[in-house]
């Protein structure tokens, strides 16, 4: 404190002077200025050696300026005047002139070109001192937030210096929040910087069964190997394995190709450079005594340039038993980077217990990832499973009436703005338009081909590409946008392996939903029996006094219908272009053959089975989407074998033959 | 005596005639042999169009004859085109390599050939080895060979499959439809060793006939599809004519009844799909020359959904209605989406037909299932004499 007063003191006297000498200063300099005049050449000339003093001065000034000061200093974005040595910020560094701007009130001091201020840079180390001074400041710093970013800072990029203060910090904190951040990333840094085994071991230990990603980007280094040649293995080195060249770990070729890189066998001769130095022998067309003409099979060159290399105008290669006598003599290991077998062992050990946990927590996500996508085949299916199921007519433009729900979403969110407002008006309305559709259809052509299954196809066939090309028409063959509302756009996650987005639960809620209604409809109404006994049996109904036709009419309508709801929340996620439905249709086929014709359990269980299975063979061969649905499409056709009715089959006279 | 194919099936003679007047009308308004009216693009147009036709009779055969709406024929078709695609591509690729390496001081080995090759097809997806699926493509006669064994051998094993477990009429379309999508995806991957999306290209380029120009080898193509049709519209004519076209014709209207009466359904099912579907490479095996490129898009489920509207447009069960419906739609398509029609102007509206033609060829599937369900050749029915089967 004293220090500081004696500082200002001194300060304000050399500023009294620089005042007299320069009338534009004005006398009322701040503190800060005044310690800066007072180390004026350690700032503008600061070095790695000498920066740390000054630094000092400015952290026990207490000053609430100094960081900021120091992170502006930092980014090398401080100025000093040269007519009075004045250190000032700038406005715009790229406005001519500069304005200059004082450092502790911001208030503009005046102007200047360019020519007339030096921009202060300091080097990578002066700036890292800064660095770390500053990061002390902020961890010191009353605000908690203040402490929380610096915890951020040292996160990111973690020096030596932050391992003690964080220490102090986790001793001292009382902010629960800061405490149990600061505690999470004290192993990281102890297991870096601490100079002991003990306190390493012990925070590596302390990292068991943390499955989150940081602890493993911890732990992960600590294994990390090289692979040495000796003649005999070392001891007092942190040997991981020994490697046997001709074994998976090390092909035979990889093992002499290290060997000859390190000078310690003769290199072999790629046939390039064979042919290069049969081509560069040739005397008299001939090549170590072979014509040149003859030279065209891999033998003829082998004899020739066995001659040149008898002759000494080749180096020779190395036989197989030259090899092998080579690969014999030495060890190949992996050794650790790090020298301490103590943290290497505590390491491996607290790595395979977070790998087991890892492992348990990607099969949930699989199995979420399979239960998503379940739910999406189950909504693109369900409509087809009443249509094609229940009625049994097959609707090539089913994929079309889920296009149609998608763009009807996109038509209500370019007229609504608002989001969620939008989504709600657009699925009664998509139910309301692919219901007209369905029902148009129906009647005017599908009610005709009854007894024709084969050819509703190829007329629904026609349907399709025509709906398709007139929404291309419409509203061109862009992606269209179509955005979920913001309470749908994140993602929930319990831990750094499993997250689900939230738009996938909303499907999986949305298909359940429909799932649970649609079962009352069909089990639980009068439309439902009636649908039932008209599919059964269309003439018996019809004797009871049911209208087939009506009951035909309506059924569609509420497939159709349905499959345009699903195309709204299918078009939340996917891209609403006039082919959408392309990408469903033959799966939705699928879906609904598999499960068993008839029922909409059925429906359920065959999108749940194609879904997770899709999903399962994605988790054997990852990154491999294409090579997923071609095997699963093959075990489709395989299962349809074994089942040709489906899982879910009917039976007696309800499976109608 | 007496009895021929030609006289049991009157639209035998009547085909091969047209067919017969076709080529050599085509041959007299080419380039290369006669007057230059026809372009080099588009008698390849037209070579091509005979092998959709081709394939619209193999389809006819399964579907009109035998009841079995195949919607994977495309697969068969595109697998004859991959096949002699890859002996293309291959013995083209090789023949540049050895020109290249023609200035190099000592003669290439086979292993350097072979490796440059291999590198000049394949780096395109990052691959330099020669996947297995290759190692035919390198001797034609072979190659020749699987263009009717891979598509065979593919339709033996599906139809076994599905026949066995007597898996027929809807199920059985929507099977064929994940069988082309399956192997669409498959040859979709980069590293399944057929270029992925890539494709195979350059193959309008013949080896062994670099000094001739496309306007013969279009020509040269072209005979060959004529041909290719005739006979195969002959065997097929002869063989739905007789016993065994009798049996599947059976099939096709009651299963049950042929299947009661002792007759293998299964094993006539078989052979006339595995037919059909050999039919269906050699077509391919033809088109794709004409073509120039061959990728997985070929294969996709549409194409092979537009081939069976060809044969319900064209007429089913009559050969040549399957012939005509192929023939007019692909032919029509190409005029109207090249742009060559011309566009009709309504004053407040301008029809333009490489829109509008979809919707109209939509509308156009509608209308004739609805109203003509035995398609064009059915108008063939008003002009003679009800008096054949």
């Amino acid at each position: 404190m004293i220090r500081s007063f004696v500082a200002a003191i001194a300060g304000a006297l050399f500023l009294a002077v620089a005042a007299h000498k320069s009338e534009a200063q004005g006398p009322e300099t701040g503190a800060l200025q005044t310690i800066l005049q007072e180390n004026a050449d350690l700032v503008a000339n600061a070095s790695r050696q000498t920066v740390q003093e000054v630094l000092d001065v400015l952290v026990a000034s207490d000053l609430p300026e100094v960081p900021d000061f120091l992170a502006t200093w930092n980014t090398r974005e401080l100025y000093q005047r040269q007519s009075d040595g004045l250190f000032v910020y700038v406005e715009d560094p790229d406005a001519d002139p500069l304005t200059l701007l004082d450092i502790s009130t911001g208030e503009v001091v005046g102007t200047a070109t360019s020519r007339e201020v030096d921009q202060l840079r300091p080097n990578r180390g002066v700036q890292g001192v800064i660095a770390a001074t500053l990061v002390q400041f902020r961890l010191t710093s009353d605000d908690p937030e203040d402490r929380l970013a610096a915890l951020a800072s040292i996160e990111s990029d973690p020096e030596e210096s932050h391992l003690a203060l964080l220490r102090d910090l986790v001793e001292t904190e009382e902010d629960g929040r800061v405490r149990r951040r600061a505690e999470a990333l004290l192993p990281a840094l102890v297991i870096a910087f601490a100079d002991a085994d003990e306190p390493r071991v012990e925070a590596i230990r302390s990292l068991a069964g943390n499955v989150s990603l940081s602890a493993r980007a911890t732990l992960n280094p600590l294994l990390s190997t090289q692979v040495r040649i000796s003649e005999a293995l070392p001891e007092g080195e942190n040997i991981a394995r020994e490697l046997r060249p001709g074994t998976d770990a090390l092909s035979r070729e990889d093992a002499y190709a290290m060997l000859v890189e390190d000078g310690l066998a003769t290199p072999l001769i790629p046939r390039r450079t064979r042919a290069d130095t049969l081509a560069a022998n040739i005397v008299d067309g001939a090549a170590g005594g072979v014509p040149v003409e003859t030279l065209n099979t891999e033998e003829a060159r082998d004899r020739a340039y066995a001659t040149l290399v008898e002759a000494g105008q080749a180096d020779p290669a190395p036989t197989e038993a030259e090899i092998d006598a080579a690969l014999d003599a030495h060890v190949f290991y992996e050794v650790y980077r790090e020298d301490s077998a103590a943290v290497t062992d505590a390491a491996r050990a607290t790595l395979d217990g977070i790998e087991t946990r890892v492992a348990f927590y990607r099969f949930l996500d699989l199995s979420l990832d399979g239960l998503s996508l379940a739910s999406i085949y189950f909504l693109a299916a369900i409509g087809l499973a009443i249509t094609f199921g229940v009625m049994g007519v097959i609707n090539m433009a089913h994929g079309e009436f889920i296009m149609l729900g998608a763009y009807t979403g996109y038509v209500v969110q370019s007229v609504v703005a608002n989001e969620t407002l939008s989504i709600a008006i657009a699925i009664p309305l998509a139910f309301a338009v692919t219901f007209a559709a369905g029902v148009a259809m129906e009647r005017l052509v599908i009610r005709w081909l009854y007894h024709r299954p084969l050819e509703t196809l190829l007329a629904t066939f026609g349907i399709s590409i025509a709906l398709q090309q007139i929404i291309r028409l419409i509203f061109g063959a862009l992606t269209q946008p179509l955005s979920p509302p913001d309470w749908l756009a994140g993602s929930v996650s319990l831990n750094d392996v499993v997250s689900i987005s939230s738009i996938r639960i909303a499907i999986f809620l949305l298909g359940a939903v429909f799932f649970v209604l649609l079962w009352l409809i069909l089990n639980r109404t009068r439309l439902g029996l009636e649908v039932r006994a008209v599919t059964q049996n269309p003439k018996m109904a019809a004797s009871m006094g049911i209208n087939p036709d009506r009951i035909n009419m309506l059924t569609f309508g509420l497939g159709s219908g349905i499959a345009g709801i699903a195309g709204v929340a299918i078009g939340l996620f996917a891209q609403v272009v006039p082919d959408l439905g392309q990408n469903y249709i033959v799966q939705s086929f699928m879906t609904v053959v598999v499960g068993g014709v008839g029922n909409i359990f059925g429906t359920l269980v065959g999108a749940f089975m194609i879904g997770s299975l899709q999903k399962a063979i994605e988790f054997m061969n990852p990154s491999n989407t294409l090579a997923a649905q071609t095997y699963m499409i093959l075990f489709v056709i395989l299962f349809i074998q074994f089942r040709p009715r489906g899982i879910i089959a009917l039976r007696g006279r309800a499976a109608g033959d | 005596m007496g009895e021929t194919i030609f006289t049991r099936n009157r639209s035998v003679p009547i085909f091969i005639g047209a067919l017969a007047l076709l080529a050599i009308g085509v041959t007299i308004l080419s380039e290369a042999y006669g007057t230059g009216a026809l372009s080099v693009s588009f008698t390849k147009v037209l070579g091509m169009t005979l092998c959709l036709c081709l394939a619209a009779l193999a389809m006819d055969l399964v579907w009109g004859y035998c009841g079995i709406l195949s919607l994977g024929h495309f697969a068969f078709f595109g697998l004859g085109g991959y096949v002699i695609g890859m002996w293309l591509m291959t013995a083209r690729t090789e023949a540049v390599i050895r020109a290249n390496l023609e200035g190099r001081p000592l003669p290439p080995t086979e292993v350097e050939v072979s490796e440059a090759t291999a590198l000049q097809i394949f780096s395109v997806v990052g691959a330099e080895d020669w996947p297995w699926m290759w190692a035919a493509s390198d001797n034609l006669a072979l190659s020749l060979v699987l263009i009717l064994l891979v598509p065979g051998a593919l339709a033996l094993v599906f139809g076994w499959l599905a026949f066995r477990s007597r898996v027929t009429g809807v199920y059985l379309s929507i099977l064929t439809q994940a069988m082309t999508l399956a192997l669409s995806l498959y040859l979709f991957q980069n590293d399944t060793g057929l270029r992925g999306n890539n494709g195979l290209s350059g193959l309008q380029n013949i080896p062994g006939a670099e000094g001739i120009g496309q306007d013969r080898i279009s020509i040269w193509f072209f005979w060959a599809s004529a041909l290719a049709l005739g006979l195969a519209y002959l065997g097929a004519a002869w063989l739905v004519s007789g016993k065994f076209g009798n049996i599947v014709r059976g099939v096709r209207d009651d299963e049950l009844r042929v299947r009661f009466l002792g007759y293998p359904v299964e094993v006539y099912k078989l052979v006339i799909f595995t037919l059909s579907a050999m039919i269906c490479g050699v077509a391919g095996a033809l088109y794709y020359p004409q073509a120039g490129i061959i990728n997985p898009d070929e294969i996709a489920p549409i194409a092979s959904i537009y081939l069976a509207v060809w044969v319900a447009i064209g007429g089913r069960g009559r050969l040549y209605g399957a012939v005509l419906g192929a023939a007019l739609v692909s032919l029509l398509s190409t005029y109207f989406t090249s742009g060559r029609a011309p566009d009709v102007e309504l004053g407040f509206y301008r029809i333009e037909w490489v829109d509008w033609w979809p919707v109209l060829l939509g509308l156009g599937f509608v209308l004739v299932t609805l109203f003509a369900p035995k398609g064009l050749a059915g108008l063939v029915d008003f002009v003679v004499r009800k008096d054949r089967t």
